[in-house]
């Protein structure tokens, strides 16, 4: 019954609500397409590796116990034994070498691709994931320097087309190879030497068999725990400064990748992004909220007869505050899930559209999170309450001779 | 039933200030039926209103059945008025987007009768100031009297042993009044105490005691 009282401000409600609805949608919708930048944006970097660092060669530029600066500095297959002995922190590691100018072919095929030579643990490193019913390269291939291949999808999808690919046998270089597994597809932004749906996978021995390159292109390693990331760093550092015998300072000795602290701080990055449309959206409820203040207190001015009506014939105070906040978190409800409603229908709209290339790869994927939504009803429960507590207060507080007289 | 001594009001401050009631000695007994005539201005609506427990005396001590009212807080008041009094206004105070039956209903939603009970109830008061036809009907489609029955029903609605009219019959019509009029004697007769504002001979006639006010004091006592 008492809801028919707020009849009489329908336009007002009804406004409202649509600035209620708005300000929830434009909330949910930020934090979506920005939620879902970040979660693309991150897989992409994921293409590279999740938690590696990248070691190459380099250059002295400090003299070091009476060697000068300028020096070469190139890393060696032993390099990987030393490592794996010398730095306990480290999970993973791998060896990387290769070369561009090879001629795969398959049938009546030539194409002239890239080859690495690896150890099996580049799969997890370097997220060389294989399809269903194949498999990377595997311990038992690197220890009997076995002829087989691991290709990158697109590679396959060159050499092969729409044949399947296993089992089956390709040349490098006039060298037969067996072909055991196919990279699955993968969304990747950073990369060196092309991206890896490119490239032809080898056991590293027989690389070496073949090729017998003296030194390595770089070396790949995982540590065991992300926040040891750092010391794990030097200890690799100084171990190849003992060896080397070059200046544990030197910077230039070795390049460095280091993609777990290019991760921290893309996370930073988003943080930051994301805190920005909190706010952003925060705010532009806010005003809406202001709104419902507005609405709520004019309806108590406007009520305040009714109020002394009811006072005088017995309600508490409590009552008078229940039915004003109630109904404010009634209005705040309603415009919410609107704006709710609203946005998961434009989100779902978005997904189904066919959006292709890079760009919508990164940017088409909004994702709807729990902590989102849990915010917005947050938000709009206080506002809801603060919007009708002020107002009832005042009109509770009145003497009911003093509301009776209003008119 | 109620006891007041030495009863004052002012309001406003410093210059501004108005001396509503200047100082009342009044007792009422239960089952009595009091006229309170007077000017306008002299104070009437003022003192009902706080033998109401709308307002507050500004000094002065309020008895209502031996209790102090001044010790009373917010939500007591508010017991006493839904429970003990039923309050009749001259310009109805009816909630004008209820139908009749809510506004009858409404003091005993707040004294928390179930829904069955508090239905039974409103229908047996509608019939007893004979407006059983109108229950779903609202404040705007009903004449004045119509309005001053329902006033008068909810007035009733948790069996109050005091009601107080503030000139009940000021905004009616002749024939109406004395409607609401026969009402109150029905109430008196049934052990009602009642207070009654008037300037309606008529009533005043019916009155036990009569109480005049003049310039917020009381000029005699009972005829």
């Amino acid at each position: 019954m008492f809801y028919r009282e707020l009849k009489t401000q329908k336009k007002k409600i009804t406004l409202t609500i649509l600035a209620l609805a708005w300000g929830t949608f434009s909330i949910v919708i930020l934090l979506a397409f920005g939620d879902g930048l970040d979660r693309q944006m991150t897989k992409a970097i994921h293409g590279l590796g999740e938690g590696i660092v990248i070691v190459y060669g380099g250059q002295t530029s400090k003299p070091y116990k009476g060697l000068g600066k300028g020096r070469r500095i190139l890393l060696r297959e032993d390099d990987v034994e030393l490592l794996k002995n010398r730095v306990s922190g480290i999970k993973l590691i791998s060896p990387e070498c290769d070369r561009y100018d090879n001629t795969l072919s398959y049938g009546q095929k030539n194409i002239t691709e890239r080859v690495i030579g690896v150890f099996p643990s580049f799969e997890e490193m370097r997220t060389y994931y294989p399809e269903r019913n194949s498999r990377f390269l595997n311990p038992v291939d690197l220890q009997k320097k076995r002829r087989v291949v691991f290709l990158g999808n697109k590679l396959k999808e060159k050499l092969f087309e729409e044949e399947e690919a296993i089992g089956k046998t390709i040349m490098i270089n006039s060298i037969p190879f067996l072909v055991i597994g196919v990279m699955q597809e993968k969304m990747q932004n950073s990369m060196y030497n092309g991206p890896d749906e490119e490239k032809a996978a080898i056991p590293f021995s027989t690389y070496q068999a073949i090729y017998g390159d003296k030194y390595l292109d770089r070396l790949i390693y995982k540590p065991k725990n992300i926040s040891q990331a750092a010391a794990v760093k030097k200890e690799v550092y100084k171990a190849f400064a003992e060896k080397y015998k070059f200046d544990p300072e030197d910077e230039q000795a070795l390049n460095i990748w280091d993609m777990i602290e290019e991760e921290e701080l893309n996370n930073k990055i988003f943080l930051g992004i994301e805190i920005f449309m909190t706010i952003v959206g925060s705010l532009t409820l806010l005003v809406a909220g202001v709104g419902v203040a507005n609405i709520m207190y004019v309806s108590a001015k406007r009520r305040t007869k009714e109020i002394g009506i009811k006072m005088a014939v017995g309600a508490k105070k409590r009552y008078v505050l229940f039915q004003f906040i109630s109904e404010a978190l009634m209005i705040a409800f309603i415009g919410g899930a609107g704006g709710v409603l609203f946005s998961f229908l434009v989100i779902k709209l978005f997904l189904i559209l066919p959006f292709e290339g890079d760009v919508a790869d990164i940017l088409a994927h909004p994702v709807i999170s729990l902590n989102t939504m849990a915010l917005t009803a947050i938000i709009l429960g206080i506002i809801g309450f603060l919007a009708g507590f002020f107002p009832a207060r005042k009109a509770a507080s009145k003497n009911p001779v003093e509301a009776l007289r209003y008119e | 039933m109620i006891k007041m001594i030495n009863i004052q009001k002012i309001y406003g401050t410093g210059t501004a200030q108005v001396e509503a009631l200047k100082g009342i000695d009044l007792e009422i007994k239960r089952n009595e039926f009091i006229g309170l005539i007077g000017p306008s201005g002299s104070g009437k609506s003022t003192l009902m209103n706080i033998m109401g427990c709308l307002d507050v005396p500004t000094f002065g001590e309020y008895y209502f059945e031996e209790k102090s009212v001044e010790s009373l807080t917010h939500n007591q008041l508010a017991e006493i008025r839904n429970e003990k009094i039923g309050f009749v206004f001259q310009n109805f105070n009816l909630l004008p987007y209820a139908t009749t039956f809510e506004n009858v209903e409404i003091p005993m939603i707040f004294k928390g009768f179930r829904t069955k009970e508090r239905k039974n109830r409103v229908m047996e008061l509608l019939e007893k100031v004979g407006l059983e036809g109108r229950a779903l009907h609202k404040p705007s489609e009903l004449s004045g009297g119509e309005l001053q029955r329902v006033a008068i029903a909810r007035s009733l609605a948790n069996n109050p042993s005091l009601i107080l009219a503030d000139e009940p019959t000021g905004n009616l019509d002749t024939k109406s009044g004395d409607e609401i009029l026969k009402i109150l004697e029905n109430l008196w007769e049934q052990g009602h105490t009642i207070v009654v504002i008037t300037h309606n001979p008529n009533i005043s006639a019916r009155a036990q005691k009569i109480v005049k006010l003049i310039d917020g004091m009381m000029e005699n006592n009972g005829k």
